[in-house]
């Protein structure tokens, strides 16, 4: 599973490129998302978009992710595609994160950062 | 044809007793269960349903052949038998393998554990909720060396 990270506004985003969250490829995913998230942005937002399937061990490698960012930061999910969105509903961990149907606007801080 | 080699090693004739619409052999490892389940959901009768069953479909097999490369199979990987039929409005799924049986010859009852906000938030624990929650008339049987999961979805 690869990851792409740039800086978007006043939040980072971290591009899934792959199109399977699995138990195969679980470990890889924590592993680069633990190195993304060191840029110590307080927001993250990380792009499903791509996704078509996520089984219970990618489940658990993004709710390992979120905990892994540290407390006073946020690890929020864009793009859910429809069976990945079905994972996240059943458990309801739906209720646990935010969730955008697309990536989130540029804040107006980010845009004066990035001026 | 590694699928025949497959077959025709441990797991014998199980699930070969009828005709079925779709049967493959998958060797018991991460890899190839994602290869293979790729595999079924382009073959008949899982590439024809629709997409909302065919995501059911596609959770509750990662579950299941998961749960057998990491639990029967824990000390070494063996063949995978999937056997399945679409007979609306249920399609009928068989997982047989040459594992080690389920503690106490039982199921897990797939309970999740409350979602808790912050570090106790559960990382595992969801496989057997998704299976329960999807599935109806799930059944586990163990014969002889062979372990036997059916089940069946709405479609």
């Amino acid at each position: 599973m690869h990851l792409f990270s740039e800086k978007r506004g006043d939040y980072l985003v971290i591009r899934a490129a792959g199109d399977r969250i699995d138990a195969a490829g679980a470990i890889q995913f924590k592993d680069n998302m633990r190195e993304l998230t060191q840029t110590g942005d307080a927001r993250v937002v990380l792009d499903l978009s791509r996704v078509a399937f996520l089984d219970s061990s990618g489940l658990g490698a993004v709710v390992a992710a979120m905990k892994a960012i540290g407390p006073g930061r946020k690890l929020e999910l864009s793009g859910l595609t429809p069976t990945v969105e079905k994972v996240f509903r059943l458990t309801r961990m739906d209720t646990v994160f935010t969730i955008h149907r697309e990536l989130p606007p540029d804040g107006a801080e980010g845009l004066r950062n990035a001026g | 044809m590694q699928d025949e080699s497959l077959a025709s090693g441990a797991l014998g004739a199980a699930g070969m007793d009828q005709p079925h619409q779709a049967c493959m052999t998958i060797q018991g490892d991460n890899l190839a269960v994602r290869d293979g389940l790729c595999q079924l959901m382009a073959m008949d009768p899982l590439c024809g349903l629709s997409q909302d069953v065919r995501g059911n479909v596609e959770i509750v097999l990662a579950e299941a052949l998961n749960n057998v490369v990491e639990h029967a199979y824990r000390d070494g990987p063996g063949p995978i038998r999937v056997c399945i039929d679409h007979l609306a409005p249920v399609l009928k799924v068989s997982v047989y393998d040459q594992g080690l049986p389920m503690p106490d010859g039982q199921l897990p009852r797939g309970e999740m554990a409350p979602l808790v906000p912050g570090d106790d938030l559960a990382e595992g624990g969801f496989g057997w909720f998704l299976i329960r929650t999807l599935t109806l008339d799930l059944a586990y049987e163990r014969s002889g060396a062979t372990n036997h999961l059916r089940f069946a979805l709405p479609a």
